[in-house]
């Protein structure tokens, strides 16, 4: 399972936030601020996995990270979940973000950050996985505009 | 109305959308939380405006702000107008904030549900999608409840799109809402067969989520898997698999043998890293869970370490991480082809990424030997210097302690030698593992002897520097050690060299600056070390030095007497006291020493940590039961109904228990008398000697026997050393080290001379200079063997910790609230049938509930309070559920130990298993107006009969389960076969001879290819309860495949009679044969039901029956039949229904029975075999029984009364017996008599 998906950028300002356990907002961001703090002093050249998150999970849970330009993208996961799967699942989430919106760059997730969230929707679902194939997410994501573009058009 | 329409998109383009709002924030950075809070009055105000757009666009900007930390939960209300919108656009923004603030505690979810039903049967598959996807973020109990069916229908949807989803959800589901896991998990088994590979994916994920907390259901699934990973070609799908396999094999180690080669396959033919690495996990954790029985993998063992090493030696640190990951798995099985890679190892503790070495560290846990300990400690302590986050470095401080203090300080050869890096680990500054330290100090100086003299001189050192170790900051947790300093120093005082000194050190003013409970040893042990001052002092001609000490204590304890700690004023004070009285009497020149001594006489041992809970509990001591009456509120209710059993039993119990009391009291006060006696640790009144451990009994203590090669030997510390500065202190531990390794290097040398003499001796063989003892910890006598600790009751997956493999009971049908047209039952009947299967469902629901915690339960409660049940029903419950629990204790036993052959049998035969599980799981579908039982009787009693019938059928089940391979089992409201046991529930029979196995399962027919068996229709209910005339029992029959060839398409006839027809589906001729639904590899058996209606049942009845089926070899097939004849005896007929003996004796008195009545000859059985037999075969229960003698009811399905009253006098069983229907009677007493004379 994963518990929570956060993105924040090098200096620890969220562009998305994705719990899959419910915390309350004062929570939620002392555990980005926590993330933050241990993910921002590691080196590049380190290994993608950290233990020791104390706000969220426990024992059993593992933060497993990437780092792209100026954005760090961060899944809070259990053992269920292979390390090196999530990291592969992070560069398809990447990836897809890059489809849609064409070159993604941290801006285009500040200011549409409803439509990030749209497309990890159709990547994980309540903490599990559901779907890994790019171009079927890519599909569902695009019908789906397609259906809000036709409705704005109606009106 | 259109300008209504232009009006809202005027306003619209007033309104500051996401994108402004974010570019607003951006724009304000100096006062952020002022423009933020302006946007929200506007966002407020868009909200209340009649226009959806408007309301979707501000509830769009709260989720923004919502991310950056502002709690919106006060939108509750509008974030599900916008959900509620026709429109997927603002349906999509509304779904979005709920899945991001709405959770169990949000109230406004209770509004939610129609309108999340209605988006879920949408035609629109977006809609679908949407819902689903909100659900999953915030799914509660009632909503999981409520929409569990709807769910499971969308897992059969046409779109893959929104079957994956349904699938994936279904696992949010089961954690809210437990009952739905059983109903739905044939249609999610289905799925991981799916064509689609997305929602096989997501199949599989919800079946590892499951199964990875309670593998053990899921041990039947494991065939089908293995099909999967070997056909499967998505990596995601395999990985999860492979996991899965992993939390399985533990529980099968054969399943783990069958791995092993295609994992082994993998690892060479696979490129993804991932999957790799998975396999190799997964392989290790076959080997763990072989390695007790075979441990003929080295092949294996050496495949994976040799992968890992490929891995740890990759320049990708996160291959380098996973491979040390799995090492430290290897670690505990298999120490040794780990040990060959220490090097590697050794090498990775130097790594920048804190993560690894963390990792390294791991493993280093499990590569000390004798040898290589100080060494590898000695560079640990280098790291320690050298670390930067105090993370890091507490880590470091624990590992090395555990390393050293694993399996009893087993590579520990030089006691001084780590008190001396228990001294230095004292020096880090922040540590929070001060009471880590302190803790390995006392245990040491306890457990090891000879040591204490060092430690002891040692402790003194760090009393005396305590300044260096509180003097930065009050919060250091390093002080702690100083509890154990002033301890070990008081309690082994005898070996100071100079106790005045220590005692100055610990009656420093300064020492009132440390924690209360730090001071109030201080104080404690400053009163012993008194004791053994006075005692030096003692004989001597010059008392001066004496009384000094005693004005000493007098001139600094009143410090402590003010202080706020209660315990220390408490013991300050008494000890002040005493002190003043001794100086008394030492100027009297009385000689006091020998009685202040005696003050602390007396050895302090170890007592291993779960001791306690390992005391076992004395015979006749039951924890749980009440010491007084519990509270009678429900007695009287309860105990009405069962008048006869309740009344008696009571008595029975109570006057068995104080007599047992009273015995098992004098004679455990004996016992511990004894014990205290024999107990040389038991502080006993007399003051015994300060060597008290040289008493008698001393050798019961367990004694680990240490080889040392080296001479232990205190170096006196002189008194001027008490005062060097903490870097004289650390050059004059250099000093000892290197003197310590000149030791070492002497005594290699002595080795190396012994192994030129006398061959290959190894290190532990070297004859030992001193014998160092490590006084093992005490645990009591008869310690109950190790339990493991509880799981945490919180656990939501407990609640699924749920037999799956159970076929379905009707009871267990989620809830359907959408209007059934059936028209079929009549109002009364309705009623009923809504009443009980509530009750069952509360009651099939309470099963898996009563595991959760008891707020849990109070949540259920108050909701079936809401469901305006009936206080007393609920209370009624409450009280039932006691027995039950028992139940369903014993039956999570039965499944915790599947048979084994069970399991070997499914693997070869999963599709036979899967084709039974679906049909099992279709059947309450297709048939939802099946009758309920309708009882003539009050609620109560039927009540306690379900109750009852309950435990019957789970009992009866178990012995099937023993004697026939797991057969699935349709089972139904009424199972007919009374247990055995039941004699034994009227409470009079005690320990009685085991019952002998009985089987209810007879040969109906058998040839060279199949074998029938016929269980005696047990399964008999009343379809419509007003009528008289028409009934349906249900058979169920056995069919063994017992050639070596292929049996298939089966199928069953029957010629009818006007008595009994065979049911057959709607539209087949009346001799049509049914097709039995499954298909038969050699050797395998499974079971069929078929439903006959009966007219009359007062008459027994054979049918004549003919089986077809196909043979089919490797070349050929025939085909062949099978006659039989299928015999329907009275007996069949009967329901066991308890009757109270009130209402029994009614029942006799009314005079409509009519009587008859039978003897037995020669039964030398015991009575109570005799009932059960009775009980099990013909379906009785038992009313009463007093000695030789009871009475027994059953009553027919079509409400025939029949009692009996048995009675027996030397081999001789004498039956009378009533009944309204004389030929009934006749039947069944003629079906006993053949009973008793088969046997």
């Amino acid at each position: 399972m994963i518990k929570a998906i956060l993105i924040f950028n090098n200096h620890g300002k969220p562009r998305l936030i994705r719990f899959y356990q419910y915390f309350a907002e004062d929570m939620q961001q002392q555990i980005i601020r926590e993330t933050f703090h241990l993910v921002s002093k590691r080196d590049d050249n380190v290994c993608n996995f950290l233990e020791g998150g104390s706000l969220i999970g426990g024992s059993d849970y593992k933060l497993i990270y990437r780092h792209y330009a100026t954005l760090y993208f961060v899944f809070c996961v259990d053992s269920s979940e292979s390390e090196l799967g999530i990291l592969d699942l992070i560069q398809v989430f990447v990836e897809t973000l890059d489809k849609c919106f064409e070159n993604v760059c941290e801006l285009d997730l500040i200011f549409h950050m409803d439509k990030v969230h749209y497309i990890l929707q159709e990547v994980v679902m309540g903490g599990m996985v559901l779907e890994t194939n790019m171009n079927e997410i890519v599909a569902q994501v695009e019908l789906q505009n397609r259906m809000e573009k036709s409705e704005a058009s109606d009106q | 109305m259109a300008l209504k329409i232009v009006k809202g998109s005027i306003d619209r383009m007033f309104d500051k959308n996401l994108q402004d709002l974010v570019r607003g924030i951006r724009n304000h950075k100096e006062d952020e939380a002022k423009y933020i809070s302006t946007c929200i009055d506007e966002i407020k105000q868009e909200l209340k405006q009649d226009n959806i757009a408007v309301k979707a666009n501000a509830v769009c900007k709260l989720t923004y702000l919502q991310m950056l930390g502002y709690d919106v939960s006060w939108a509750a209300f509008n974030i599900v107008e916008v959900m509620s919108s026709s429109k997927f656009t603002y349906k999509r923004i509304g779904y979005l904030a709920a899945s991001q603030c709405f959770h169990e505690g949000t109230d406004v979810i209770m509004l939610t549900t129609n309108q999340i039903r209605k988006d879920l049967s949408s035609p629109h598959q977006y809609d679908t999608g949407v819902a689903l996807t909100g659900l999953s973020c915030f799914v509660t109990p009632d909503l999981a409840r409520d929409l569990a069916n709807d769910i499971m229908t969308l897992m059969s949807h046409t779109k893959p799109y929104i079957r994956k989803k349904a699938v994936l959800i279904m696992y949010k589901v089961f954690l809210k809402y437990p009952e739905s896991l059983r109903p739905a998990f044939p249609r999610l088994k289905e799925k991981l067969e799916d064509p689609d590979p997305g929602v096989q994916s997501a199949a599989v994920n919800v079946i590892c989520e499951l199964a990875r907390r309670n593998p053990k259901n899921y041990l039947s699934l494991a065939p089908l898997f293995f099909k999967l990973m070997t056909s499967s070609t998505n990596n995601w799908v395999l990985i999860k698999i492979i996991k899965l396999f992993g939390a399985l094999t533990p529980l099968e180690p054969r399943l783990g043998k069958k791995m092993i080669e295609p994992l082994t396959n993998l690892i060479h033919s696979t490129s993804a890293m991932s999957l790799l690495y998975e396999c190799v996990n997964t392989v290790i954790a076959v080997l763990i869970s072989l390695s007790s029985g075979m441990p003929n993998h080295s092949a294996s063992i050496q495949l994976c370490v040799q992968k890992l090493r490929i891995l740890i030696e990759d320049s990708d640190q996160n291959l380098k991480y996973l491979g040390l990951l799995a090492m430290s798995k290897i670690l505990k099985t298999h120490p040794k082809s780990v040990q060959s890679h220490k090097d590697l190892i050794l090498q990775c503790l130097d790594d920048k990424d804190e993560s690894i070495r963390l990792r390294a560290l791991d493993l280093l846990y499990g590569m000390v030997s004798k040898k290589n300990l100080m060494e590898i400690v000695k560079k640990l302590m280098l790291h320690v210097d050298k670390a930067e986050g105090t993370t890091y470095r507490d880590e470091l401080l624990t590992k090395i302690i555990d390393i050293c203090s694993q399996s009893n300080y087993q590579y520990i050869t030089n006691f001084e030698w780590y008190i001396s890096i228990l001294v230095e680990l004292t020096r880090l500054e922040g540590t929070r593992h001060g009471h880590l330290i302190a803790s390995q100090m006392l245990d040491v100086a306890i457990r090891v002897k000879a040591i204490r003299g060092f430690a002891v001189a040692q402790m003194a050192t760090l009393l005396d520097n305590a300044h260096l170790l509180t003097g930065n900051t009050q919060r250091n947790g390093i002080c702690e050690v100083l509890y154990a300093a002033a301890w070990i120093c008081g309690e082994f005082s005898e070996h100071l060299e100079d106790p005045m000194q220590t005692l100055e050190a610990m009656l420093r003013p300064k020492v009132a600056t440390l924690p209360g409970h730090i001071q109030a040893v201080y104080v404690q042990n400053a009163a012993k070390l008194f004791a053994t001052v006075l005692r030096k002092h003692e004989g001597e001609t010059d008392s001066h030095a004496a009384q000094e000490t005693s004005q000493l204590l007098i001139d600094r304890l009143p410090l402590f007497v003010q202080s706020a700690n209660l315990e220390v004023q408490e013991r300050a004070s008494c000890i002040l006291q005493l002190v003043k009285y001794i100086q008394k009497l030492q100027q009297k020149k009385v000689e006091v020493a020998e009685e202040v001594t005696a003050l602390f006489a007396g050895e302090l041992n170890p007592v291993a940590p779960k001791a306690q809970k390992k005391v076992p509990v004395p015979e006749g001591l039951d924890l749980d039961a009440w010491i007084n009456k519990p509270p009678s509120e429900s007695e009287s209710e309860d105990e009405k109904p069962k008048a006869v059993f309740a009344k008696e039993e009571p008595k029975h119990s109570r006057s068995r228990h104080t007599e047992v009391d009273e015995k098992e009291l004098a004679r455990r006060r004996e016992a511990r008398k004894q014990e205290q006696a024999n107990n040389p640790f038991y502080i006993k009144a007399s003051p015994s000697s300060q060597k008290v451990y040289d008493a008698p009994g001393v050798e019961h203590i367990p004694v680990v026997q240490i080889d040392l090669s080296v001479p232990l030997k205190v170096p006196g510390m002189p008194m001027s050393d008490q005062y060097l500065k903490l870097e004289e202190e650390r050059r004059q531990k250099e000093k000892a080290e290197r003197k310590k390794k000149e030791k070492k290097k002497k005594r290699e040398k002595r080795g190396k001379e012994r192994k030129a003499d006398s061959g290959p001796e190894s290190e532990e063989d070297i004859t030992p200079a001193h014998q160092v003892d490590i006084v093992t910890e005490e645990m009591p006598e008869n310690a109950l063997p190790s339990d493991d600790d509880d799981k945490d009751p919180n656990d939501p997956h407990k609640a699924l910790d749920i037999d799956l493999d159970k076929p379905l009971a009707d009871s267990e049908k989620l809830p359907v609230r959408t209007h059934r047209p059936e028209v079929l039952k009549s109002p009364a009947e309705d009623r009923v049938n809504e009443n009980i299967p509530q009750e069952t469902k509360k009651r099939s629901g309470k099963e898996t509930k009563e595991k959760k915690k008891g707020k849990e339960k109070d949540r259920k409660r108050s909701k079936e309070e809401k469901k305006k049940k009936k206080h007393k029903e609920v209370e009624e419950e409450l009280l039932e559920s006691q027995p039950e629990e028992a139940v369903q204790s014993e039956e999570t036993k039965e499944a915790a130990t599947p048979p084994t052959s069970t399991s070997a049998e499914e693997e070869t035969a999963p599709s036979s298993a899967a084709a039974v599980d679906t049909s099992s799981a279709a059947a309450p579908e297709s048939e939802p107006d099946e009758p309920k039982d309708a009882e003539p009787e009050d609620t109560k009693s039927s009540k306690h009969k379900k109750k009852k019938q309950k435990k019957e059928k789970e009992e009866k089940e178990k012995k099937k389960k023993k004697r026939h391979h797991h057969h699935h089992h349709h089972h139904h409201h009424h199972h007919s076969d009374a247990g055995g046991e039941d004699s034994v529930q009227n409470g009079t029979v005690e320990e009685e001879e085991p019952l002998p196995p009985m089987s209810n399962y007879s040969l109906l027919a058998e040839n060279s290819y199949i074998k029938m068996m016929k269980e005696d229709a047990d399964q008999v209910y009343d379809i419509q309860g007003n009528h008289q005339d028409e009934s349906k029992v249900v058979v169920s029959v056995i069919f063994e495949n017992k050639s070596d060839s292929f049996l298939k398409s089966m199928e069953f006839n029957v010629l009818d009679s006007l008595n009994s027809k065979l049911q057959r589906p709607e539209g087949a001729g009346a001799h049509d044969s049914l097709t039995v639904p499954f298909q038969l590899p050699p050797g395998i058996s499974n079971e069929a039901r078929f439903v006959f209606s009966v007219q009359s049942i007062v008459m027994p009845q054979k049918l004549k029956g003919t089986l077809t089926f196909i043979v089919k070899s490797d070349e050929s097939s025939t085909h062949e039949k099978l006659d039989f004849k299928l015999h329907f005896t009275c007996t069949s007929y009967l329901i066991t229904t308890p009757c109270y003996s009130d209402a029994y004796a009614k029942l006799l008195e009314s005079g409509d029975l009519k009587g008859s009545s039978l003897r037995l000859e020669g039964i030398n059985m015991p009575f109570h075999h005799l009932l059960a037999r009775i009980c099990f075969h013909h379906h009785f229960s038992v009313v009463e029984r007093i000695d030789s003698c009871a009475s027994m009811y059953s009553r027919s399905i079509q409400g025939h009364h029949v009692c009996l009253l048995v009675k027996t006098s030397d081999q001789t069983v004498s039956i009378d017996a009533k009944c309204d229907e004389p030929s009934l009677l006749g039947n069944v007493l003629d079906e006993i008599k053949q009973t008793f004379s088969k046997c």
